[in-house]
């Protein structure tokens, strides 16, 4: 069983959704980019998503593009990520990673994969790559132990729908909306019709991620979903410091949990 | 001399582009449209369309490179494309009035010039001047966007958008959504909608609302992730018309087949004027649909060289430059696999050039496929070789390039010279350079006592003026 499997047969069992955190990597600061992952982890996320800057991030809005380019310009090279997800899962923290595929080709696929399972991640998210085109990279993460996570979206026809989960491991990611990534105020309706739909094909996982912002969105979705994935709000506080993204992390960790009976 | 190309058009493929031969199909090579055939002989529009044997695999592939690296997200509008475009092509309907637009309306066919005085000049082989720069909009970029936007009407879009670099495919974007009553959104780098505000200018007069996108480096490259970004959050009404044969499957085979025109025009009007093939096609590349478009009806035409000038910007030496196939690696970038300019970590590099329509640092897959097999040749041209090169044209042809085009001018110059007068070369003069006249004033100091032979002896102008009124 992969360590991601474990986490969300405990949050499972919990009968709660497992909250994600992402941030870039490197941000705030190169040198104060492990701790923040650990901090959200102390404050209630069970899994963190190091997400790789890169150049060209078509699939992310302004909040993520802005402190992508804060990262690099502080000096971020790819290397750097994987001392990040060492100093995480030493703390026996979870982390998986978020990469465009070209920084992952331009690394060379199998050594990426490998490299992050010496680092002790669990998977990667690749949000521009479909299972089509995956053929080099389902072949590097099966060698070295590591969970492909690919995503799907409200636009995703069955046929395609069946086609990712046939590849995907460790959980499958749901796109709430069409659009790109950013904090909304309401959660899309698209959401629960798209993870229904899945469960009629796969039995894994899903995490729901775009668009969510506060504990009773949290909670709205972890009515329906294994996962919550929560990105450009993290962003915007780890923006003003670690006290508010710790505070957030506390907020959305009782959201995941809003469908269970408090324990008497 | 015997004409040398004309024996390598007889349906026999060389051995050496048997490797070519990317799928197995057997293109009827007859358009369906019912127009009667041209009084002059030459081809239409929708002869472009009928399908090559040189076509991308089911999933987009020339050879390695192509396919569709992108979200999940996009697949369904971009399948939705490719089986409006699969339709479109065979449909009399369709290509009679693709045929009818691009003649009223485009001003094709365009002619081809014989550069006399260019030829006398350089003194190697004759020079010819396929002319796009004489289409509405001043450029190739009409072909492409007639028969896209007349694909956005069928697939029952009401929306467009497009990215632009130098402004060119923006400008005609928007002439074409004026002309079919569709709402249009152009986005264009902050950069460029500075180098380029006459054309912004255009672009709003025709109707269309252009933004300006500030993230990354603020050019091409980001103008298209912005797009990108659009067209995921506006899927259901909004159709992508890309401008250049690069991006995901199907817009690489489908822009180069509304641009095949180029070179299917220019094939026959060659053996019209000389009686034989030219020794080599040259044209600028920088995503490269005007290059494809020229070249593609000479792909079986084994002794026909087909040569690609990419921006060398200050030199491929100093990096500041965008000779993506000449100095670049394989990566994948806004939905192609190809030639890219990136670093080790595999983040994009900015690209630089004068010319903002070839400053990108990506390329189209078709043409980083023909590199691979040896099929064509790419050169680099510096900003210098290539405002030369446009003054050059200029004063011997009179004939004002787009700097765009003006790279294959300079490096068609050097060709002539290699192949020598036994030799035809023919250029394919994309665009026309009014639009690029605030660089060239700069460049060339026109406006001030620059060192141009420009006549400065304005009281001369002016007793002229006094008298004639």
């Amino acid at each position: 069983m992969s360590g991601l499997s474990e986490l969300f047969a405990a949050t499972r069992a919990q009968n709660r959704a497992a909250l994600i955190g992402y941030l870039p990597a490197g941000y705030p600061t190169l040198a104060g980019s492990a701790d923040m992952f650990n901090a959200l982890i102390d404050s209630g996320c069970d899994l963190v998503e190091v997400g790789v800057p890169y150049s060209d991030p078509v699939m992310d809005g302004p909040v993520i593009q802005a402190a992508a380019e804060t990262a690099r310009a502080g000096g971020f090279r790819l290397t750097d990520l994987f001392g990040i997800v060492e100093k995480i899962s030493a703390k026996g923290g979870k982390a998986v990673l978020m990469s465009y595929y070209n920084p992952i080709m331009a690394y060379g696929a199998d050594a990426f994969a490998r490299d992050l399972a010496a680092a002790g991640g669990l998977g990667v998210i690749t949000p521009d790559l479909i299972v089509d085109e995956a053929g080099d990279w389902l072949a590097a993460t099966e060698a070295h132990g590591i969970d492909p996570i690919f995503l799907v979206a409200p636009s995703s026809p069955t046929e395609r729908i069946s086609r990712t989960v046939e590849h995907t491991r460790g959980f499958l990611y749901a796109a709430s909306t069409m659009g790109v990534t950013g904090a909304r105020d309401q959660v899309s309706s698209l959401a629960p019709d798209l993870v229904a739909r899945c469960r009629e094909l796969t039995d894994l996982p899903i995490g729901v991620g775009l668009g969510v912002r506060t504990g009773a969105q949290a909670a709205e979705i972890a009515a329906f979903a294994d996962g919550v994935i929560v990105g450009s709000a993290f962003v915007s506080a780890v923006t003003e410091g670690e006290k508010q993204a710790r505070a957030l992390a506390e907020e959305l960790a009782a959201g995941v949990r809003g469908t269970v009976p408090a324990i008497s | 001399m015997p004409a040398r190309g004309v024996s390598a058009t007889s349906g026999q493929v060389s051995p050496r582009l048997e490797q070519f031969q990317t799928k197995d199909v057997k293109p009827s090579m007859t358009s369906n449209a019912t127009r009667p055939p041209r009084a002059d002989g030459l081809p239409r529009p929708s002869d472009g369309l009928t399908g090559t044997p040189h076509d991308p695999t089911d999933g987009g592939y020339f050879g390695d490179f192509g396919g569709r690296w992108l979200p999940e997200a996009l697949v369904g509008v971009v399948d939705e494309v490719a089986e409006a475009f699969a339709k479109a092509r065979h449909d009399p309907e369709f290509l009679d009035e693709l045929d009818r637009l691009a003649e009223t309306y485009g001003g094709r066919p365009s002619p081809v010039t014989d550069a006399e005085r260019l030829t006398a000049l350089v003194g190697g082989a004759r020079i010819l001047l396929k002319r796009e720069d004489l289409n509405h909009t001043g450029s190739h970029k009409i072909n492409n966007v007639l028969g896209q936007a007349l694909l956005t009407k069928r697939m029952g879009k009401t929306r467009v958008i497009a990215e632009t670099g130098a402004g060119q495919h923006g400008v005609a974007t928007a002439t074409a959504c004026a002309l079919l009553g569709l709402e249009c959104v152009i986005y264009m780098g902050r950069v460029d909608t500075e180098r380029q505000a006459l054309n912004v200018a255009r672009m709003r007069l025709l109707g269309a609302t252009v933004v300006a996108v500030d993230s990354g480096s603020a050019t091409l490259k980001d103008a298209i992730n912005e797009a990108f970004r659009d067209w995921v959050t506006n899927a259901s009404t909004t159709y992508y018309l890309f401008g250049t044969a690069a991006g995901p499957h199907p817009f690489p085979m489908m822009v180069r087949d509304f641009q095949r025109i180029i070179g299917l025009e220019a094939r026959q009007q060659v053996l019209d004027l000389t009686g034989r093939l030219p020794s080599a096609v040259v044209a600028c590349v920088g995503g490269g649909s005007n290059a494809i478009g020229a070249f593609h009806a000479f792909l079986d035409d084994a002794d026909v060289r087909l040569v690609g000038m990419e921006a060398g910007g200050d030199g491929i030496a100093t990096g500041r430059h965008a000779s993506t196939i000449s100095a670049g690696s394989v990566g994948v970038l806004h939905g192609a696999r190809s030639f890219m300019m990136q670093d080790e970590d595999g983040q994009v590099i900015e690209s630089h050039s004068i010319s903002a329509g070839l400053d990108y640092p990506g390329v189209g897959p078709e043409h980083s496929h023909l590199a691979a097999i040896g099929r064509a040749e790419f050169r680099s041209i510096t900003d210098t070789e290539a405002m030369d090169a446009l003054a050059l044209l200029s004063r011997t042809e009179g004939i004002i390039p787009a700097i765009e085009s003006a790279h294959a001018v300079a490096g068609a110059v050097v060709l002539a010279k290699e192949i020598g007068p036994e030799g035809i070369v023919l250029i394919n003069v994309s665009g026309r350079g009014d639009k690029d006249m605030e660089t060239a004033m700069e460049w060339f100091q026109l406006n001030g006592d620059g060192p141009g032979t420009v006549t400065t002896s304005t009281s001369a102008t002016g007793n002229t003026t006094s008298k004639e009124s």
